[in-house]
C-alpha cells in the first residue's frame, strides 16, 4: 500500500492531512499514533475510500483505490471504523458473517467457504464459544474482537484498524493487539492500525508513523523514533523513554505541585 | 418458515373474509368459485363485491409494510415508519388534492382523475414528503435517526394541515368522501383500487429483497457497510423511492391505514429474533394484520349486536398499533 502527496479535508474546511505520502511495508503491523486532532484517523478514512481526497491518491497493489469497484476493493482492505455501533441482538456469528458480503452473491445461503472464514475468524479472536452469545451483551474487549472478527473474515490481504482499543481497560487492550498482532504476523496481512496509547503502538508495530498537524513528524522502527525529543516536539509533553526488552516505553515526567 | 406461516393465515383469514357479510357464504362455495364454478349469484358476490376488497386489503398492508421495514431499516430508527415521518401525510395531501379540486362536486370523481390522478398525486405528494425529510436530517453528510423521525412528524403536520384546508375549501361531498378515505378504509374498493397497488408490490418488492443483503450491511452503520463494498449513497435513494412509492400506492388504494407500517415491521423482527425487520415475514405479517383488521371493522359491530354498521379499518389497526406506540417510545427513553 502506497500513499502519494495525499491531501484530505472536510468539506470546504483546511486541509487535516496535507501532502502525506507513506509507504506501507507490506505483511507488517504499522502503527499511526499522534496527539488528538492530528489526522491520523483522517488519514485512515482516506486509505479507505471513506473520505474522498482534495489531491493525491493511495495505490493498493498499484492501483488507485479510488478507480477500483466497490466489491473488488472490499475483497482487498477492510476496514474496522472508530467505535462502530452494534445493531441490537445480532449474535457473534451473525456479525462475523456480515465480513463475507463481498464475497457473496444476491441470494443463497453461505458456502462452505464462507463457513470457514467465519470459523477461523472466531478462532483467531478467541471467540468461538461465544459465537451464538449476542454481541450486546459480552464485555468491551470481547465486542471489540467480534468487530476485528468481521474484518478478519472479509479475507482482505489489507487491513486499516481506526483506534481498536479505545475505552478498553489495559488487559482487554492488550488481548485486541495480540489479535491484531497475529493478523500480521501470522497470517501475512499488512495491518495499519491508529492507536492513542505510545507504549502499546510500540509494543507491537514493525513500524511506527507518528503524525504531527497533518504531517508525518517521523516513522521508523518504534525504538528509532520514539525518542524524549519527539516527544516534547510532536506532544508538548515531557517524559523519559525507557528501554524495556527492546521496545520503548514512554514514562510521562511528573510536575508535582507542593 | 414464520413468513409462510404468516401466508396461509392471511389466505384463512380471506377466506373466511369473503365468506361472511350480508349474505353468508358456505366456505366450500367461496373456494369453489375462486377455483372458477359456482352459481351466477354467488360469484358475483364474492368476485366483484367482496374481492377486490380483500385483495386491496392483502396488498396495501405488504405495501405498507415493506415500506415501514425498508424506512426503519434505513434510518435505524423503530419510530421511522411512513405513518410517522410524513410520508403517508404527503401522499394523503396529494389524493386528497385530486379528489377535492378535480371532484364533480357530486361526491364522485370518475374517469382518468380518479384512476391515475389519485395514485399518481398520491405518489408525488409522498416523494415530496420524503425529500423533504431526507434533505432536512442530513447532518454532515449522514441521515441522523432522530432527527429523521422529529422532522417527519413536523411535515407531517404540515401536510395534515393541508389536507385540512384541502377538506374547507372543498366541495361538502367532495370532503366527506376525503374525510372516510382519509380513515383509511376498505369500503366499497373496487379492482381499480386493488390494480395499482397490485402492480406496484410486484414489481417494487422484488426490488427491495434483491437488496436484502445489502441492507444486512448497511445495519452495522454507513462505514462499515461502505466498506464490505456496499454503495451506501445509492442503495440508500434507491430503497427510499421504493419505500415511498409502495406506501404512497397504498395511501392511494384505501388510504393512510395507520400503523400498519409501524408495527409490522417491529412485531416480525421481534419474532425472529434478527437485528432489523426481516422483509418477507414482514409482509405477510402486514397482509395478515390488515385483513384480519378488515374482518372485524366489517363484522365487529354486528357480532357486538350494535347494529349493521361498518368501520373503516384504519379504525382498528389504530386501536391496536397506538399501544404499541407508546410501548415502542417507552422503550426508546429507557434506552437512553
Amino acid at each position: 500500500m502506497h500513499v502519494e502527496n495525499l491531501t484530505l479535508a472536510y468539506g470546504g474546511d483546511a486541509p487535516v492531512v496535507s501532502g502525506l505520502t507513506l509507504e506501507v511495508p507490506a505483511g507488517q503491523l504499522t502503527a499511526v499514533v499522534g496527539p488528538n486532532g492530528s489526522g491520523k484517523s483522517t488519514l485512515l478514512r482516506g486509505m479507505s475510500r471513506l473520505l474522498t481526497p482534495q489531491s493525491g491518491q493511495v495505490l493498493l497493489d498499484g492501483k488507485d483505490i479510488h478507480k477500483l469497484p466497490a466489491r473488488e476493493l472490499a475483497r482487498k482492505l477492510g476496514v474496522l471504523p472508530q467505535g462502530p455501533v452494534t445493531p441490537e441482538g445480532i449474535t457473534a456469528a451473525e456479525l462475523v458473517s456480515r465480513g463475507r458480503h463481498p464475497h457473496r452473491g444476491l441470494f443463497g445461503r453461505l458456502t462452505a467457504e464462507d463457513d470457514a472464514a467465519i470459523d477461523e475468524a472466531l478462532a483467531a479472536v478467541e471467540l468461538t464459544e461465544l459465537r451464538e452469545r449476542p454481541v450486546d451483551q459480552l464485555s468491551g474487549g470481547q465486542r471489540q474482537r467480534v468487530w476485528i472478527a468481521m474484518v478478519l473474515a472479509q479475507g482482505t490481504p489489507h487491513l486499516l484498524l481506526d483506534e481498536p482499543t479505545t475505552y478498553l481497560d489495559l488487559a482487554h487492550a492488550v488481548d485486541v493487539m495480540n489479535v491484531v498482532h497475529a493478523a500480521a504476523h501470522g497470517s501475512g496481512r499488512t495491518v495499519v492500525v491508529v492507536l492513542h496509547d505510545l507504549t502499546l503502538a510500540a509494543q507491537y508495530a514493525d513500524h511506527l508513523v507518528v503524525m504531527g498537524e497533518g504531517r508525518i513528524a517521523a516513522e521508523g522502527r518504534p525504538v528509532d523514533v520514539l525518542t524524549a525529543e519527539l516527544l516534547e516536539d510532536v506532544f508538548g509533553l515531557q517524559a523519559t523513554v525507557v528501554d524495556v526488552g527492546g521496545a520503548p516505553v514512554v514514562v510521562p515526567d511528573r510536575r508535582l505541585v507542593g | 418458515m414464520l413468513s409462510v406461516a404468516f401466508a396461509v393465515l392471511a389466505i384463512v383469514i380471506a377466506l373466511v373474509s369473503l365468506s361472511v357479510g350480508t349474505t353468508k357464504l358456505p366456505l366450500a362455495d367461496v373456494i369453489e368459485v375462486l377455483l372458477g364454478g359456482g352459481r351466477h349469484g354467488t360469484r358475483l358476490v364474492v368476485l366483484e363485491l367482496r374481492l377486490p376488497r380483500v385483495a386491496t386489503g392483502l396488498l396495501v398492508g405488504i405495501a405498507f409494510a415493506v415500506s415501514g421495514a425498508l424506512l426503519q431499516t434505513l434510518s435505524r430508527n423503530p419510530l421511522a415508519s411512513p405513518d410517522i415521518v410524513g410520508v403517508n401525510s404527503g401522499a394523503s395531501a396529494g389524493a386528497v388534492a385530486v379528489i377535492v379540486l378535480a371532484g364533480s362536486g357530486g361526491g364522485n370523481i370518475s374517469g382518468a382523475a380518479a384512476k391515475v390522478g389519485i395514485p399518481l398525486a398520491a405518489v408525488l405528494g409522498g416523494l415530496i414528503a420524503t425529500l423533504i425529510v431526507g434533505a432536512l436530517s442530513i447532518q454532515r453528510g449522514v441521515v441522523d435517526a432522530g432527527r429523521v423521525v422529529l422532522i417527519g412528524v413536523g411535515i407531517a403536520a404540515a401536510a395534515n394541515s393541508l389536507v385540512a384546508w384541502l377538506l374547507v375549501i372543498g366541495d361538502v361531498n367532495d370532503a366527506g368522501r376525503a374525510a372516510a378515505w382519509l380513515a383509511g378504509s376498505l369500503n366499497a374498493r373496487a379492482w381499480s383500487d386493488a390494480i395499482p397497488v397490485l402492480f406496484a408490490v410486484v414489481l417494487l418488492l422484488p426490488v427491495a429483497m434483491m437488496f436484502n443483503r445489502d441492507l444486512s450491511a448497511l445495519v452495522l452503520g454507513d462505514d462499515v457497510a461502505s466498506s464490505l463494498g456496499v454503495r451506501v449513497a445509492r442503495i440508500r435513494l434507491a430503497l427510499l423511492i421504493v419505500a415511498t412509492v409502495l406506501a404512497a400506492m397504498a395511501t392511494a388504494g384505501a388510504g393512510p391505514i395507520a400503523f400498519v407500517a409501524l408495527v409490522a415491521p417491529q412485531i416480525a423482527q421481534r419474532l425472529t429474533r434478527m437485528e432489523r425487520p426481516p422483509l418477507l415475514t414482514t409482509a405477510m405479517l402486514g397482509a395478515l394484520f390488515v385483513v384480519l383488521a378488515d374482518l372485524v371493522a366489517r363484522n365487529g359491530l354486528q357480532w357486538l349486536q350494535v347494529g349493521p354498521y361498518e368501520l373503516p379499518v384504519g379504525i382498528i389497526t389504530a386501536a391496536c398499533g397506538a399501544p404499541y406506540l407508546l410501548h415502542l417510545i417507552g422503550r426508546q427513553q429507557k434506552g437512553r
